[in-house]
């Protein structure tokens, strides 16, 4: 597993204390897991994601994230509808793993309230909690 | 240094069934055409399964190379913890395959069912007597089976009281079934933390026991091998709110004659037939996961129970409390008679299984300790967990650990799990090893043990012997391909 | 005892490694007030040849083939299996294992398990097929709660002419979680009436049974599509004679989503209802949310081909309450038999030996009829079927326990409608010859 140090956790992304990240990008909110929490897991088999029209509240259950032997829920970083998923996990669940932050997102939501994102945690702060 | 037990042989390759036969062939005896063809209406006919066509020899090759490629109990220790495998003896087959038990019809006249009934009847009678529990149904056809009826017992009985209960504790030292079983009767299941030494503690129960709460499911011995010595005080805390204690009998191999399970406080246990009582396990079941309960809970177990009146055996419905039925029929009696013939083979010695599994178990803990860590260093009772800590600065871990015991000629013990412990190497060796054999395993244990100095790299690329090397499991997982 | 090893001595030196004075001092964890008082109760143990001889007594009782001649199917079915079957489970090494966690040393076992999950798939014609379940009727209950979990609907509907003893089952397995099951009438020619469908409301699944209890077969196509009418609604097909699919529709054909019942039929013993298979498969889609234990194919480090268990997130002991069932193993050892049984029936052989059953279950009903004893039902059955008889019948049954026969299953008890109906059964295990004899005792 990674040390603290060897962990991509760019700048432009808000965190979660759950391991999400969450990213503003023109109209919609993209979302996805951590380097960290990818590198935990291991190797990804399986990425469960909600249909399009689906709305979740802050904190609440999206889906969930497998590997081979552990399955993680995956937590709402911020509430709103779902705009779109990410079609290409279905037949390439690795790019969690490989690529987090592009190839490995998620999926969109419109926020319902753009206030939230604001709350989330910095890299700092999120690095924080990864060193307890 | 001795040779390993391990060695390679002349290993076939066999293709998948259908990648063998010719169209035509038959391995089948079949009867010959003594009645005309009667006609069926065309829409209902298919086309038939595309199954190949074999001779029968094609079938007996393609078997018994597959079962080469397999390590089971005859062929060797096989200490997984937690899974009692223990020898299977021979004569339970003989028993099985006698034409009158195994050619019976579950539906015939209980005047024709006499002899089936009976055995039932006793085995309750004498799974009740080494329990303590005394009321007993073997229709549960698996000890995760059996835990669902257990649950389903605890729902009937809360509400026969005219109050439900939403929740159930679970220690994290209980099995994974637990909280499903209990999912699956609308509990929610409360996880407990074990104490520091590996145990429950009765302040963590009572801080978490309520009126809602249905009960306890309990493991004991515990899955890390430890006897649940404040299980008294925490049965109590549990019943003073109106709770039931469930006893998960997954580890009765250590206490049997030592402790009557009914005392200490538990209300309902399931037994694993082919753990305990020796039934194979074959690859993953058939096994049997008889239910024993107190008198109170009686009226609460499935139907149809066994009963005897004077000298007659019958099928009894009559319980209106009762959950109902969980199995088509009875259960698996296939194993429930074979646990019948072993208890009457061993018949006052169980007493003695108990203390040499015990005995067999600490005498490994002890010479394996310096070399392994042992987590939990206080007498353990049927199986003792040890980790790869000492290991890990070589870059060894469990998994490399087990792997190369393969090469020594030993299936591996439970590895990762209890999950309480990281890296836990889970060892139960059961009564059935001699004392050369315990130290043969213990020798190879020692000997990877220095491997992973000498030459880490010679574990990572273990197991070198068997039919395949490690497989890739993720790409299993990612691709699934689970028919050719 | 000759499962015991330890000597004496073995026993002093273990103990002084052990540290322990003797036997007893190995328990000092467990508390005084936890220990047994008294001594178990058990009787002393008994020889090998002793316990031959106690077992074949009590066997003896039984009303059992070759000295019964049984005609009696009801979800339990008297098939030849063969020696071969028989003495190759005997192989110890598939015997005496356990569940394949360490596939390196489990191929036997693995490689058997995925042949018997596509032989399964190839006779149900469904996409995927599990490493089975305990039984037919637990099967079905699992499968309707999958349809729950799959459609977060709550109501099932389940035929009357499902075998009654599993759908009390299912009964039992949804008392405690909330959910509804309610029953489909039976049709007058002994067939699922589905005509009250659209009144149910919003239905997670609906199970039919083929061949039905009364050996009846439904018309699955008709049945799939007006149960599809509700999109969402899955089609459940259970069956409790899996030789039926020799010469059947599968269920996969007439738009089944998920298939299961019971798979004993195919080289397991009877041996008075249990252990069984249950038989469990369904479309690709819905292969995340099934129950039960799977084997995948995969490659090992040096690129060839071996098998693991798979898709193990779905399970107990990684999702544990969130798990898709309790169910830990499978019955490993009945699903190897029926592996072993379709290889040696195989596909030209499975075609003869269904049309065999069928054909002379339909020459017992043709000369029972000739008789004057009549089926109440029209529909067309596999290898049994139901009989309607004059007053005194059961007393006719009752004299015919003397002779060895066994005539049927009285139907009271499941339908009390039907106090004047018995379930007649005939498989490839009893010949013409027998049929006629049972013809004549029944009309004398």
């Amino acid at each position: 597993m990674k040390a603290i140090s060897e962990l991509n956790l760019p700048e432009d992304v808000r965190y979660t204390d759950d391991h999400e990240w969450a990213k503003k990008i023109g109209d919609v909110v993209r979302m996805g897991i951590s380097d960290y929490a990818q590198d935990q897991l291991g190797d990804i088999v399986f990425v469960e994601l909600p249909e399009v029209g689906s709305s979740f509240d802050k904190g609440e259950e999206f889906g969930t994230v497998e590997s081979v032997k552990a399955v993680s829920e995956l937590y709402m970083p911020i509430g709103g509808e779902v705009t779109a998923i990410n079609d290409a996990l279905a037949d390439a669940p690795e790019l969690v793993n490989s690529d987090p932050y592009d190839g490995g997102w998620m999926m969109e939501i419109k926020a319902s309230d753009p206030a939230e994102l604001e709350a989330l945690k910095s890299k700092a702060d999120y690095l924080d909690i990864l060193k307890g | 240094m001795k040779d390993k037990m391990g060695t390679t042989g002349l290993i076939f390759n066999e293709p998948l069934l259908w990648e063998k036969g010719s169209p035509g062939r038959k391995g089948l005896s079949l009867p010959r055409r003594d009645v005309d063809e009667t006609p069926l209406d065309a829409a209902l006919v298919g086309d038939g399964p595309d199954f190949p066509d074999l001779s029968e020899l094609d079938v007996v090759r393609h078997f018994t190379k597959l079962s080469q490629w397999n390590f089971g109990v005859d062929s060797g220790m096989y200490p997984l913890g937690s899974c009692t495998m223990k020898y299977n003896p021979k004569t339970n087959e003989r028993q099985a395959s006698i034409p009158g038990f195994a050619g019976a019809h579950p539906l015939l006249p209980e005047s024709l069912s006499q002899g089936a009934l009976e055995l039932m009847y006793d085995l309750q009678g004498y799974l009740g007597e080494i329990t303590g529990l005394p009321a007993v149904s073997v229709q549960p056809a698996a000890g995760s089976h059996g835990e669902l009826t257990g649950m389903l017992i605890f729902a009937a009985y809360h509400k026969n009281k005219g109050k439900p209960r939403t929740k159930v504790l679970i220690p994290d030292t209980a099995h994974g079934t637990n909280p499903a079983s209990a999912a699956l009767c609308g509990f929610t299941s409360v996880g407990v933390k074990s104490g520091p030494d590996g145990v429950l503690l009765p302040e963590s129960v009572a801080e978490l026991m309520d009126e809602d709460t249905a009960g306890i499911m309990i493991t004991n011995p515990n899955t890390l091998g430890l006897f649940e010595d404040n299980i008294r005080q925490v049965a109590d805390i549990v019943h003073q709110k109106g709770g039931l204690v469930y006893g998960d009998g997954a580890n009765m191999n250590a206490v049997m004659g030592i402790v009557n399970i009914g005392d200490i406080g538990v209300d309902v246990l399931h037994l694993n037939l082919h753990k305990t009582f020796s039934t194979p396990h074959g690859g993953g079941g058939p096994g049997a996961g008889p239910v024993c309960v107190t008198p109170e809970l009686e009226p609460f177990l499935p139907v149809p129970r066994v009963v005897k009146d004077g000298d007659i055996y019958r099928l009894d419905e009559d319980y209106p409390l009762s959950v109902g039925k969980v199995h088509a029929f009875y259960g698996n009696f296939g194993i429930l008679l074979r646990a019948y013939s072993y208890i009457l083979s061993v018949g006052t010695y169980f007493k003695e299984v108990s203390q040499y599994a015990v005995l067999n178990a600490n005498y490994i803990k002890e010479r394996l300790k310096g070399t392994y860590h042992l987590p939990y260093d206080r007498p353990c009772m049927h199986e003792c967990v040890f980790t790869d800590k000492h290991q890990q600065e070589h870059h060894v871990a469990t998994l490399d650990i087990a792997k190369r015991l393969m090469d020594h000629g030993f299936h591996p013990p439970t590895i990762y799990f209890p999950l309480v412990v990281s890296g836990a190497i889970m060892i139960e060796p059961t009564e059935s090893e001699s004392k050369e054999t315990l130290d043969q395993f213990i020798d190879a244990m020692k000997q990877i043990a220095q491997e992973a100095v000498d030459c880490p790299d010679c574990l990572h690329e273990s197991p070198q012997f068997p039919k395949v090397r490690r497989l890739d499991e993720t790409a299993a997982a990612r691709n699934p391909c689970l028919k050719g | 005892m000759r499962y015991l090893p330890h000597t004496k001595e073995d026993i002093q030196e273990m103990l002084q490694v052990v540290g322990a004075a003797d036997l007893d001092a190995l328990f000092s964890s467990i508390p005084d007030e936890c220990r047994r008082k008294e001594a178990m109760n058990l009787p002393d143990p008994i020889t090998e040849w002793e316990l031959n001889g106690h077992m074949d007594c009590m066997a003896a009782s039984m009303g059992a083939p070759p000295f019964y001649k049984v005609f009696m199917g009801a979800g339990s079915y008297h098939h030849y299996i063969p020696e071969i079957t028989r003495q190759l489970l005997l192989r110890s090494e598939f015997f005496t294992a356990y569940t394949p966690y360490q596939p390196e040393i489990s191929q036997g076992t693995l490689q058997t398990i995925y042949e018997y999950q596509t032989l399964v798939t190839r006779l149900l014609g469904m996409d995927v097929a599990n490493a089975s379940m305990y039984d037919g009727a637990s099967g079905l209950a699992e499968a309707l709660l999958m349809t729950i979990r799959a459609t977060r609907r709550k109501k099932v509907a389940v035929s009357r002419v499902v075998h009654p003893l599993y759908r009390q089952v299912v009964k039992t397995y949804f008392a405690p979680t909330g959910f509804e099951v309610v029953e489909l009438p039976v049709g007058t020619d002994g067939r699922t009436d589905l005509s009250g469908l659209a009144d149910l409301g919003e239905l997670a699944g609906v199970a039919l049974q083929s061949p039905n209890f009364f050996g009846c077969i439904e018309d699955l196509e008709a049945a799939g599509k007006a149960i599809h009418t509700d999109k969402k609604t899955l089609f459940v097909v259970g069956f409790s004679e899996p030789l039926a699919y020799g010469l059947l529709k599968s269920p996969g054909a007439c738009g089944a989503d998920i298939a299961c019942g019971e798979g004993q039929s195919f080289g397991i013993p009877q041996s008075f209802g249990g252990p069984g298979l249950g038989m469990f498969a369904a479309k690709q889609k819905y292969v995340r949310t099934m129950p039960g234990r799977l084997i995948g194919k995969t490659t090992d480090r040096d690129g060839k081909t071996g098998f693991v268990l798979t898709l193990a997130t779905r399970e107990q002991h990684i999702r544990r309450e969130k798990a898709t069932s309790n169910i830990c193993s499978n019955q490993g050892l009945c699903a190897t038999a029926a592996t072993m049984y379709m290889a040696a029936v195989g596909g030209t052989g499975i075609r003869e030996l269904s049309r065999l059953n069928r054909d002379r279950a339909e020459y017992l009903k043709a000369s029972l009829a000739k008789a004057g004893h009549t089926s109440p039902f029209s529909a067309p059955t596999f290898n049994e079927f139901v009989v309607r008889f004059p007053d005194g019948f059961a007393d006719t049954w009752q004299a015919l326990l003397e002779k060895k026969i066994v005539a049927g299953l009285h139907l009271a008890p499941y339908y009390p409608e039907m106090s004047d109906c018995w379930l007649m059964c005939v498989t490839e295990t009893i010949s013409k010859n027998t049929i006629d004899s049972l013809v004549k005792e029944v009309v004398k």
